[in-house]
């Protein structure tokens, strides 16, 4: 397969690579020193890092100024673009303005509804959603054109892409789901957070049953575990999170200061089993605000050296 | 129908503070259903800010009338003869009744008595729930009878989004995920394979963002 953009993860994924992805969560004010150190701390470790948009609906620095800021330290950003906060003509504005940075990945997303962020009272868009988001960039990139028709000078060279929740409900529903974000021409997608395994392999099962493995690269979304209270949270509290008891009794029958390491290993265990899943083509690693933790797990899962591309 | 919700009473005494003669207006349309504005509400919300205003030594003058409609021009016309003796008008219809009554009589205050909240319908008594928002373009065949504008919080049109659990909304567990309730009654009519069609980008024209709208039908005008 040729790449179709100069995206490092495409051609990474496209020379038959396992890629590894990991995320920056951009600060709560203009600070570019907290974006540009996380991104310090994990650039030899991945092959691209995706800033995240208003995660949670608490509003953030701009993925596209973080994003910027990691171009600028030659680390490949993957802008993450929700549909919530923005109509089609901000989203294919945003969408200009990051390939006028060169900005060459895109993850299109619904966003998380404002209610759990800190503007509760606040409108949401919701003009587009993820899927018709998905086919707005790659109309933009394939053909040139704008939502409206008129052309396009320099089109945006984005590898798109966007996410999949293996664990939400209903379960029939998810490969279909997929199916339809393959339809709109999803090219990478990278998944919620893995710890129910088995789910997710049979997930998997479904996903190479109709063949969409050949058509799309599924990134595995790993997050390590800081503690047992974070796992029961996850399990509790995150809407669309499949945590089974396993891993909480597991990381409870370790002594509170050993947890951290314990959630390292259970994160490395996944990903070594998931490498010998068929279909997975790499691994998304969300150590959420514990990003200096990603060189380990990069290193202790043999994913480390990074390729030359 | 139009579903409304009655004020507080606090504000409603707020907005008459300064006004000697009232006239509490309902309707006999939605808001009689909802049981937020009928002639029942009426007698109710005037007797309460009767008392107040004799608590308050104001010495208010609060009458009541119920119209058959406020959206209409012709059962507007029956205050007519009336609204003179009147400082404002406090009327329990939708927001629609309200600024009907505006514009007709234009010297006349009109005060909304309720909070106009959505189309909808009567669950059950007491209950009533959003099905519609008016978009102008109706996607129900798609969907299987059911609506994503108005019943998801996301309006995601090729749902559901991530945070469905157990066929349950992420922002409020007690709220169905409409995209689980469209699958299932896909499924029931035999059209599950339906789910993969992608829904193209809405026309939102159609909808407030063309702004406000109008419908002419040369065929029943006089």
């Amino acid at each position: 397969m040729k790449p179709l953009t100069p995206s490092r993860l495409e051609k990474i994924l496209k020379l038959g690579h396992v890629a590894v992805t990991s995320e920056c969560g951009p600060p709560r004010g203009s600070d570019p020193m907290a974006v540009i150190s996380k991104g310090e701390l994990i650039r030899n470790h991945v092959d691209a890092v995706n800033i995240t948009d208003n995660q949670t609906s608490m509003t953030r620095m701009c993925s596209l100024a973080a994003c910027i800021h990691l171009k600028k330290l030659g680390i490949e950003p993957v802008l993450q673009m929700v549909t919530r906060d923005r109509n089609r003509i901000a989203i294919q504005s945003d969408i200009l303005g990051a390939a006028s940075f060169d900005i060459n990945n895109i993850l299109c997303l619904t966003g998380d509804h404002q209610s759990f962020g800190d503007s509760a009272q606040g409108q949401n868009v919701h003009d587009l959603d993820s899927m018709q988001l998905i086919q707005t960039v790659r109309m933009m990139r394939d053909r040139g054109r704008f939502l409206g028709g008129d052309e396009i000078k320099r089109p945006p060279a984005m590898f798109v892409g966007a996410a999949a929740n293996p664990f939400a409900d209903p379960f029939e529903i998810r490969v279909p789901r997929l199916a339809k974000k393959v339809a709109c021409g999803v090219e990478f997608i990278q998944t919620q957070c893995i710890y129910n395994l088995e789910k997710f392999e049979l997930w998997m099962e479904g996903v190479r049953e109709r063949g969409l493995d050949e058509r799309v690269f599924i990134m595995a979304g790993m997050t390590p575990m800081k503690s047992v209270g974070m796992a029961k949270f996850m399990k509790n509290r995150v809407p669309g999170m499949d945590v089974p008891d396993e891993i909480i009794k597991r990381l409870a029958g370790v002594p509170k200061e050993h947890q951290a390491q314990e959630g390292l290993d259970i994160c490395i265990e996944a990903i070594q089993r998931l490498k010998a899943c068929k279909g997975v083509s790499g691994f998304h690693i969300m150590a959420i605000e514990w990003e200096e933790k990603v060189p380990e797990i990069v290193e202790r899962s043999g994913l480390y050296p990074r390729p030359e591309v | 129908m139009i579903i409304a919700d009655k004020k507080p009473i606090e504000e409603i005494i707020e907005e008459i503070k300064g006004f000697q003669r009232i006239l509490v207006l309902g309707c006999n349309e939605c808001v009689t259903v909802c049981e937020a504005g009928g002639k029942k509400e009426v007698e109710v919300l005037a007797s309460l800010l009767r008392m107040h205003s004799i608590k308050e030594g104001e010495k208010k003058t609060i009458d009541e009338r119920t119209l058959e409609r406020q959206c209409d021009h012709e059962y507007i016309e029956e205050v007519r003869d009336i609204i003179d003796q009147y400082d404002a008008v406090l009327s329990l219809a939708c927001g629609v009744g309200v600024q009907f009554m505006a514009e007709k009589y234009k010297t006349t205050p009109v005060l909304p008595g309720v909070n106009t909240c959505f189309l909808g319908a009567t669950e059950q008594r007491g209950v009533w729930t959003e099905r519609c928002q008016a978009c102008g373009s109706c996607v129900l065949a798609a969907t299987a009878g059911i609506c994503p504008i108005s019943r998801c919080a996301k309006r995601v049109m090729n749902g559901p989004c991530g945070g469905s659990t157990k066929g349950k909304c992420e922002i409020n567990p007690e709220l169905d995920c409409v995209w689980q309730l469209i699958i299932d009654r896909l499924k029931a009519l035999g059209r599950l394979d339906d789910y993969e069609i992608v829904a193209p980008i809405k026309d939102w024209s159609t909808e407030r963002a063309g702004g406000p709208r109008k419908v002419t039908r040369e065929d029943v005008q006089v």
